[in-house]
C-alpha cells in the first residue's frame, strides 16, 4: 500500500532539486556556485549601560575577499542591532525582515520593540526553513527590560547570554572574551575587551579580517563606528623603480609623420527623448 | 502562528557543502545539540528535576551555561534533550497551547496534560524531530508526576527518569540507588550525584549542574557550579 504524502507543510523542493543540481554538476566536473559567505568574527557583550556588538568587516567569495569592508552589523530598530554570520544575503535579509518587523509593532503599539520579540520572529523564520537559511546572528539591544544579548543559530536555537562570539572565528574571539570579560564593565574596558575579541578573530582565522566594526546600545541609542581598529595596515612602498631621464642613453633621434586620409563617413543619429 | 507550523521533509544534509571547504571549521555547519544528560524524579508532593549546561555543536561548545530546565506553566517543568532547535520549537509550542488551554480551563493545567501535547507534536513529527524530553511538575489531582517522551514519541510515566546521551552512564547507579518515598533533600541529591556523575563520563555533558523542585508553594531552582559539584566518584 502506498503512502499518500500530506497535503501543507512547508515546502522543500527547491533544496532537493539544488542537490540534485549540485551533484549532477560534479560529476560533469563543473563546480557548485558557492555563495557568497561572511566567513566571519561576530562578538557582543553586555556592559554597565547597555550592549556592545563587534564584528570584523570581511566578505568571501570561496578564498577569495569579496569585500574588505562591508557591514556586518544591521541595525533591526534605533535601540535593537544585530551582527550576521554565515551566507551574507541570509543574515542581511534576515535582519532587514524583522528591521520591517520591529518597524511595523512600533507604530501599531507606540513602543520601541522588545529584544526578546525580534529573537523569536528570527529563531521562528529559522526553524521553519530547517537550516537551509544558513546564518547565525547575535542580537543585542535595550528595551523596556533592559540591555539583552541573544545568539541564534541556523537551525533556530536561540541562547540569552552576557556575552557571545559567533562565526568562523568565534573560538578565538571567544578565548579573549572567557578570559577578560566581567559584569557591569566600564564603556572603555568592555570597548577594549570586544574589541580584541573580534580583532583575535581577524588575525587568527583565515576567512575574517578587515577591520573591526563596533555598535554601542544604550538606553538612549545606539552609536554605530565603522572600524575602530585596522588588524593590518597596507604598508607604503619606500622604494621606487622608476628609472629617472638620463639613465638610458639617446643615440639617434628621427621622426616619422603618419598622413592620415579620411576615407569614408557616415553619421547615425540615436533617437532624442 | 510561526512555531506552529512545522516542516513536511528534511532530506539530506545540505551543510554539506560548507563543510568541504577545508578551512571552514567543521562544526559551523553542524547542528547545535543538547547532547545532555537529564533527570527527573517524583517525590511525595512534588517533583526535582536536573540538568547539565552543555550545548554542542560537533566539538565546539556554543553555550557552557545552558538553561535546560524550561518552564511550560507555573508548575510544569520540561528537560530538554537532542537538537536544541527542535525542543526550543516544540516546548514554545506547547507552552502556547497549555497556556490558552489554561486560560478556556481557569485553572492550572494537569501535568499529564502537558504531557500528552508534547507527545501528540512529538509523535507527528517523529521522522523530522530529534527530541528526548523529560516533561515533570505538580498538579493537584495527582501530586508530583514525571512523564517520558523520548525520541519516537512515546508517553509513559515514571517515578524516575533520565535522559540524554549521559543518561546512559548512570542507568546503574539510578537503578540502586533509587528507592520510593525518598524526601525532597534525598532527591535533590540523587539527582546533583547522578548528573556529576554521568558529566565526569560524557564528553557531551557538562558545564554546571541546574536543579530545580517543583510543588504546590512554587518552583525552586538552584546551580552547582563545578567547583562545588559533590565528590561522588571515589577515584
Amino acid at each position: 500500500m502506498m503512502q499518500q504524502q500530506e497535503a501543507g507543510g512547508f515546502n522543500f523542493e527547491n533544496s532537493r532539486r539544488n542537490a540534485v543540481l549540485e551533484s549532477s554538476l560534479a560529476e560533469n566536473g563543473f563546480k557548485y556556485l558557492n555563495p557568497r559567505k561572511t566567513g566571519t568574527t561576530i562578538a557582543g557583550l553586555i556592559y554597565k549601560d547597555g550592549v556592545i556588538l563587534g564584528a570584523d568587516t570581511r566578505t568571501t567569495d570561496d578564498m577569495m575577499v569579496a569585500d574588505k569592508n562591508c557591514e556586518k552589523i544591521h541595525c533591526i530598530s534605533p535601540t535593537i542591532y544585530g551582527c550576521g554570520a554565515g551566507v551574507a544575503a541570509d543574515a542581511l535579509l534576515c535582519s532587514q525582515m524583522i528591521a520591517a518587523s520591529a518597524q511595523l509593532h512600533s507604530l501599531n503599539t507606540g513602543r520601541r520593540p522588545p529584544v526578546a520579540m525580534m529573537t523569536r520572529q528570527l529563531k521562528q523564520t529559522l526553524f521553519r526553513y530547517q537550516g537551509q537559511v544558513s546564518c547565525s546572528l547575535i542580537v543585542g539591544g535595550v528595551d523596556d527590560s533592559g540591555p539583552q544579548l541573544y545568539s541564534v543559530y541556523p537551525h533556530g536555537s536561540s541562547y540569552r547570554l552576557p556575552y557571545v562570539t559567533m562565526g568562523s572565528g568565534a573560538a578565538a574571539a571567544a578565548a579573549v572574551l572567557e578570559d577578560r570579560f566581567k559584569p557591569y564593565m566600564e564603556l572603555q574596558d568592555a570597548l577594549q575587551v570586544l574589541q580584541d575579541a573580534v580583532l583575535a578573530g581577524i588575525l587568527c582565522d583565515l576567512v575574517s579580517g578587515g577591520s573591526v566594526d563596533v555598535c554601542v546600545i544604550t538606553e538612549t541609542g545606539a552609536d554605530l563606528r565603522r572600524g575602530v581598529e585596522r588588524a593590518a595596515v597596507r604598508g607604503n612602498r619606500t622604494g621606487d623603480y622608476r628609472y629617472k631621464r638620463g639613465t638610458t642613453v639617446v643615440l639617434t633621434k628621427s621622426t616619422t609623420n603618419l598622413r592620415h586620409d579620411l576615407v569614408h563617413e557616415s553619421v547615425q543619429t540615436t533617437d532624442q527623448d | 502562528m510561526a512555531a506552529t507550523m512545522m516542516m513536511q521533509s528534511r532530506g539530506q544534509n545540505f551543510n554539506e557543502i560548507s563543510a568541504q571547504n577545508a578551512l571552514v571549521p567543521d562544526w559551523i555547519g553542524t547542528e547545535v545539540s543538547t547532547g545532555t544528560t537529564i533527570m527527573a524524579v517524583e517525590y511525595d508532593g512534588g517533583v526535582v528535576i536536573g540538568a547539565d549546561s552543555r550545548t554542542t555543536t560537533g566539538a565546539y561548545i556554543a553555550n557552557r551555561v545552558t538553561d535546560k530546565l524550561t518552564p511550560i506553566h507555573d508548575r510544569i517543568y520540561c528537560c530538554r534533550s537532542g537538537s536544541a532547535a527542535d525542543t526550543q520549537a516544540i516546548a514554545d509550542v506547547v507552552s502556547y497551547q497549555l497556556g490558552f488551554h489554561s486560560i478556556e480551563l481557569d485553572e492550572r493545567p494537569l501535568v499529564e496534560t502537558a504531557a500528552h501535547l508534547f507527545k501528540a507534536s512529538c509523535y507527528r513529527y517523529r521522522e523530522e524531530l530529534t527530541a528526548g524530553i523529560l516533561v515533570a511538575g505538580w498538579d493537584r489531582r495527582k501530586g508530583g508526576q514525571v512523564y517520558c517522551v523520548p525520541i519516537g514519541g512515546m508517553l509513559v510515566r515514571q517515578p524516575v527518569a533520565i535522559g540524554g546521551s549521559g543518561s546512559t552512564y548512570i542507568y546503574g547507579f539510578m537503578d540502586s540507588n533509587y528507592k520510593p518515598s525518598m524526601t525532597k533533600e534525598q532527591c535533590l541529591e540523587l539527582t546533583a550525584a547522578a548528573l556529576t556523575l554521568a558529566m565526569e563520563r560524557d564528553g557531551s555533558s557538562g558545564g554546571v549542574v541546574r536543579l530545580a523542585s517543583i510543588s504546590e508553594d512554587g518552583v525552586e531552582r538552584r546551580v552547582i557550579l563545578g567547583n562545588a559539584l559533590p565528590k561522588v566518584s571515589t577515584h
